[in-house]
């Protein structure tokens, strides 16, 4: 029986999840005039991208930036052909570039901005004798086809150290490349790594002056004017597979639905075992490891006026830098992460954030903080907020004299793998997915297809790529 | 049907399409690719919206017939009329 807001039972595609990749990889679908639905578990799309409000003020999660900024009509880029095959205008992103961003390290800092020439004057200041390493990889990496959707793992750190020998410049470039989206401990592939350095430092950072919500409002009002169908709060509980395929979908609410053709963006391990013919523990060694907790806070004045102008800080104050899964009862490791102020991009002369936000993002252990019973979760968040609220402002500028930070203080909140887990569905609250990433998109049943995080293409605009190339790939 | 609206067909599904492009001064002769940032995806789309909008069909083999705005008059003019 159909569930009463759903017209039918059969569909020519079903997309589970209305994340990124799912809207994105709906509006191909139905540009083409195909019939399709998308499936959403909570009352909010954008998945890992979302955004919420407590006592009016607006949140969001996920995005700090978005990444591949590149000016209107820069030709042949990420971006520019995502809009192109989404037919979103490019001012209807309003994106706004970022002020300049820096990488923070004990005995080295190096900015960067949208000019990658920053950068490059910065790695000749600070490394002479590697300059020329950095510049031939940095060319190496502008050869590569950013699009390809095949290709055989290759590590990055090894890549890298072809061109670099000093490991703390190798170390400070994997920082925020690893950070904005590997899902991988210690080294990542070097397909991901190339595409992350171009978004990061070819292309840049650039936000929509109402954030990520500006994102998914044009996805869905894009979608839905097409003639997509979206239905929210009706998770998938399995899929039933049949002779090699994925024959029906039960939903939460025990509905069953068909579709000829099934498109998730659950993630790889999570739709495999969505699976009734895969084990409840299938891919077990596939599970992406690495969750995060971020603080966020709410303060009076801009963060200019604490002479607080950069965009984003990605800080590391170990003499290597660590990316890895935190220890066991550690809960929490503060010696890396990232700092953001979404204040900090050119909005133009006549607009501002009414009040300042700080942002700081560290890795943290999913297992911790799901063993936490409430009481003790909400001690233990407040105690880790106060610890990266340390952290941050140690990394920050120091503040003029007599101003404090924490009279200004309006309102706090912060996330942790919990949250994570319960948002995306991400096993282990893993905000970057799985370690193996399936770049065609296949899985084990021939009508079953992955688009999204799991799928290879990372960040916002890689999760918009990834639903498009696989929606024309497999779905029209 | 004339190739004039024909032409006019064109441009309404490129302004469709690349919603960021200029088309106030496509010279007919020149192929598209040269003057607007389109590439075989985009092109995919022009096929598409002719199909969804006209009933057009065009054969993979004759993409190269709609390389201008001219070349687009010549080839599908006679296909409109035909309908």
């Amino acid at each position: 029986m159909a569930a009463p807001s759903l017209p039918q039972t059969h569909y020519e595609t079903i997309i589970i999840g209305a994340g990124m990749a799912g809207l994105a990889a709906g509006i191909r679908l139905a540009l083409a005039g195909r019939e399709v639905l998308i499936l959403e578990r909570h009352n909010a799309s954008g998945g890992l991208n979302s955004f919420y409000s407590i006592e009016g003020r607006k949140y969001d999660v996920g995005l700090h930036a978005m990444t591949n900024y590149v000016p209107k009509g820069t030709k042949g880029t990420p971006l520019i052909k995502l809009l192109r095959q989404l037919r979103i205008p490019y001012d209807a992103l309003d994106l706004c570039p970022q002020y300049g961003s820096r990488i923070a390290f004990p005995s080295c800092g190096l900015r960067f901005s949208n000019d990658f020439a920053l950068l490059e004057s910065e790695v000749a200041a600070n490394f002479p004798d590697q300059i020329d390493g950095f510049r031939t990889l940095a060319s190496e990496i502008r050869e590569m086809n950013p699009f390809q959707l095949e290709g055989g793992r290759a590590s990055a750190r090894e890549a890298v150290q072809r061109h670099i020998n000093d490991p703390l410049l190798e170390d400070m470039i994997f920082c925020p490349v690893m950070y904005y989206g590997s899902a991988e401990e210690h080294d990542m592939d070097y397909g991901q790594f190339a595409i992350m350095f171009r978004s990061l430092f070819f292309e840049g950072f650039a936000r929509p002056f109402e954030g990520v919500r500006v994102v998914i409002r044009l996805l869905q009002d894009q979608f839905r004017s097409l003639g997509g169908l979206r239905k929210m709060k009706c998770g998938v509980r399995s899929i039933h597979a049949e002779k090699g395929r994925a024959t029906a979908l039960t939903l939460d609410d025990v509905t069953r639905l068909s579709a000829n053709r099934v498109l998730s963006t659950a993630g790889s391990v999570e739709t495999t075992r969505l699976c009734d013919d895969q084990n409840e523990d299938a891919q077990a060694g596939n599970m992406g490891q690495l969750s995060f907790s971020e603080t966020i806070t709410a303060f009076e004045g801009q963060p200019k006026e604490l002479g607080w102008e950069d965009t984003i800080i990605f800080f590391n104050t170990r003499e290597r830098f660590h990316y890895a899964r935190v220890p066991s009862s550690e809960e929490v490791d503060p010696t890396s992460g990232v700092i953001c102020l979404p204040n900090n991009y050119d909005y133009g002369d006549d607009r501002q954030l009414e009040e300042g936000f700080l942002r700081v993002t560290a890795m943290a252990n999913h297992d911790d903080w799901c063993a936490l019973n409430e009481q003790d979760y909400t001690a233990r968040k407040e105690y880790w907020y106060a610890q990266l609220m340390q952290v941050a402002l140690a990394q920050l500028p120091a503040l003029p004299d007599g101003k404090n930070f924490g009279e200004r203080i309006l309102a706090k909140d912060m996330f942790t793998p919990r949250t994570v887990r319960k948002f995306t569905g991400h096993l282990n609250g893993a905000i970057y997915g799985a370690t193996d990433k399936q770049k065609d998109g296949t899985t084990h049943l021939e009508n079953l297809y992955l688009a999204g995080t799991d799928q290879g293409f990372l960040g916002i605009t890689g999760a918009m790529l990834s639903g498009i190339s696989i929606a024309i790939r497999y779905l029209l | 049907m004339t190739e004039d609206q024909v032409k006019q067909i064109v441009i309404d599904i490129i302004n469709e399409i690349a919603p960021d492009e200029d088309t106030g001064d496509i010279k007919h002769e020149v192929a598209l690719r040269e003057q607007m940032d389109l590439d075989s995806m985009d092109f995919l789309d022009i096929v598409m919206e002719l199909r969804k909008q006209h009933g057009i069909e065009v054969p993979e083999a004759d993409y190269p017939e709609l390389a201008s705005l001219q070349s687009c008059a010549d080839y599908l003019t006679p296909k409109f009329n035909a309908k």
